[in-house]
């Protein structure tokens, strides 16, 4: 009797068993993909955005969530909302818990860096995200920050360079300076420029990431340099305040407005389709998102023998938007993301 | 033989801080339409007042939490999620005007429940203002908004759009709004009795309560006042860049604010200043923003500049105004 009831609740475990993936159900091995996610199952993955809540960390988390769900992977997100405090609290405390992956998306080049290389000293494999840190990690997904740079200043230089007939006069608006987007977009813009000697950069501020500020900033070098020929933007979400300033000068069209960003409708092609923006260096977070599913799949599958010690760089291909290559699909919506994946 | 009015009058002061900040202006504005060309031109001067109109306007309102011997840190909250949420549900297809009401009415209902943990739950207003701060902007961001930054879309093309970023005969309409709104917050805080009120229970809430004034639904008035203020700098600010970052509520912008007011002379004991203080104040920062804009000054450099005068104006405040035992004595913060 005994031995018929084990037999029976050996046979339910394993109906149970067979129950829960379903999806694999009836594939043959192929010598890789029942190993392969094994390796992922029941691991545990942390992600520590700059905040959640904007375009470019929810198409990321969106990509991860799926991923997640199909390999049975553990995702936390732990969101710091913008303070820098409360997101190296959350790094200590995720190194505490000994996740299988890291992913961090650091708000500046130094705020992170001795954390990361803490969890790598503690065997943590780290991938950093987009923000380029002075620690690596283990993979870097994101913009070349400096390569960006050279191409919204080499569309500046076509619109407003030699043989344009435009007064060669321009206006940088950076974000936070303590942010790579500004420190390497800085040099390579200066960098650049120094082969191009008519043009000449008249105004070169920081808004904070904020378009309210980028917006009164904008007014003003308008007003001041009324032959201005155009910006060079850092983030299409505060770049949309020096477009209003643009615009309520009148003077939208004539004006170019070289922006940068992730590249979701509303902020890049709609803004390009109606003349806010003349062109739009995209990242495309959506491919980004794509990265980062591969680079922790990757991770998890072969962890490395010593975190840190050889980072992979994974730059992101950047995509031009004008108004001649703003084709559908240049763009991606995050509700699309969420309901078909990245 | 003196009248007792006399005996008991206060020695004036020599000059007052609102005096001196407005000398400093003056002397800044001096300078920068000296050395720049294009500083001293209508456009800009009205470019250099419409950068700090929403300042102006949120400087406003602080100044009535200040005057009534309260502070409002949730201001720039109420003021980001109210308008974002306008923006959202016109962009998820709901008519302006009812979307404007439910804004409207969350940003008085925010500004409701300040009032009453203030005068009724007896918490002191900076802890309940500031985790209102907190409280409103985690649950309206949680619960009501799908992403921090909301484009203005849907309502584009509409008047609405034109609040912010339209002009009337070449003003443009922020300036304009600061100074209704400037206008209105003078008249309700020395025309009407309850402005005189506030004045009353800022200089002395015991003498005020016995004297029949009712300080509870006052102080009540005062946040929903100031949260309605709030909701119209929102707009003006929605409408000029196009978008609602509700991000900017966990800036420095608040501080800002309580500078601006400070600075032009309202005292932070309460009973004291009036709206002229706030626009002096404000001129203040426009004039060194704008002038430094266009000498390009480094971002850094600037806010040290920034501060290095406005603590400039504070220690030749105290240099000329020595505190006494009667103007040091400080309010609930």
């Amino acid at each position: 009797m005994n031995k018929a009831l084990t037999l029976l609740a050996g046979a339910l475990a394993l109906a149970a068993a067979m129950g829960s993936t379903p999806s694999r159900a009836g594939q043959p091995d192929d010598g890789l993909v029942n190993e392969s996610a094994a390796a992922m199952k029941g691991k545990k993955v942390a992600f520590v955005p700059i905040a959640m809540g904007f375009d470019l960390t929810e198409a990321w988390a969106a990509g991860l969530k799926l991923d997640a769900q199909a390999f049975g992977y553990d995702l936390a997100i732990r969101d710091p909302n913008w303070s820098v405090d409360a997101g190296a609290q959350a790094i200590s405390q995720l190194i505490a818990e000994n996740p299988d992956v890291l992913v961090i998306h650091p708000p500046e080049i130094q705020a992170y860096t001795r954390l990361i290389q803490q969890a790598n000293a503690q065997g943590i494999p780290v991938v950093t995200m987009n923000l380029k840190a002075d620690a690596n990690g283990d993979m870097v997904i994101g913009a070349n920050w400096y390569d960006l740079a050279v191409r919204q200043t080499n569309a500046m230089v076509k619109l407003c360079g030699a043989g344009s007939g435009k007064s060669g006069k321009i206006a940088v608006m950076q974000g936070v300076l303590t942010n790579p987007t500004s420190q390497y977009g800085i040099q390579a813009i200066e960098a650049t420029l120094k082969d191009h000697p008519e043009i000449k950069i008249v105004s070169n501020q920081a808004a904070d990431w904020d378009a309210s500020k980028a917006h009164a900033i904008a007014g003003t070098v308008l007003k001041a340099n009324p032959d201005l020929c155009g910006f060079i933007g850092m983030w299409d979400n505060m770049d949309v305040g020096i477009a209003a300033a643009i615009k309520e000068a009148g003077r939208t069209g004539q004006v170019y407005l070289v922006s940068s960003g992730g590249g979701n409708q509303a902020s890049a092609c709609d803004n390009i389709a109606n003349g806010n923006f003349t062109t739009y260096i995209s990242y495309d977070a959506k491919g980004q998102a794509r990265d980062l599913m591969m680079a922790v799949r990757s991770l998890l599958q072969s962890k490395p023998a010593q975190p840190g010690e050889h980072p992979v760089a994974l730059y992101t291909p950047l995509k031009t938007i004008d108004k001649d290559s703003n084709y559908p699909g240049a763009c991606w919506t995050l509700d699309d993301v969420r309901k078909y994946g990245p | 033989m003196n009248a007792p009015a006399d005996i008991v009058r206060r020695k004036p002061r020599a000059i007052s801080q609102e005096a001196i900040v407005f000398a400093l202006t003056a002397i800044i504005f001096a300078i920068f339409a000296l050395l720049l060309p294009s500083f001293l031109t209508g456009g800009n001067l009205l470019a250099l007042v419409q950068n700090v109109s929403i300042l102006g306007v949120l400087g406003v309102a602080m100044a009535m939490a200040i005057i009534g011997r309260g502070i409002d840190l949730s201001i720039v909250a109420t003021m980001a999620v109210s308008v974002a949420w306008v923006l959202q549900l016109t962009n998820h297809g709901m008519a302006l005007e009812p979307a404007i009401l439910l804004g409207f009415g969350l940003a008085l209902a925010i500004g409701l429940v300040n009032g009453i943990l203030v005068a009724y739950v007896e918490i002191p207003a900076i802890f309940a203002t500031l985790a209102m701060g907190t409280a409103a902007y985690g649950c309206v961001r949680s619960l009501l908004l799908e992403d921090n930054l909301v484009y203005l879309k849907a309502a584009g093309d509409t008047w609405f759009k034109w609040i912010g970023s339209g002009a009337v005969l070449g003003v443009p309409n922020p300036v304009l709004l600061f100074a209704a709104v400037a206008l209105v917050g003078e008249v309700l805080l020395r025309v009407t009795t309850q402005g005189r009120f506030l004045y009353a229970m800022g200089d002395n809430p015991s003498a005020a309560r016995i004297t029949g004034v009712p300080m509870r639904p006052l102080i009540v008035l005062q946040y929903v006042s100031c949260a309605a203020i709030a909701f119209v700098a929102g707009v003006i600010m929605a409408t000029s860049v196009d978008s609602m970052e509700t991000r900017v509520a966990r800036s420095n912008l608040v501080y800002d604010v309580i500078l601006v007011v400070v600075i032009g002379g309202v005292g932070l004991s309460g009973g004291k200043g009036t709206v002229r203080n706030v626009v002096v104040g404000t001129l203040l920062i426009g004039v060194l923003l704008n002038g430094m804009t266009i000498m390009n000054v480094p971002y850094t450099l600037q806010n040290i500049v920034k501060s290095l005068v406005l603590l400039a104006a504070i220690v030749i405040d105290s240099l000329v105004n020595p505190r006494d035992e009667q103007t040091s004595q400080q309010g609930d913060i």
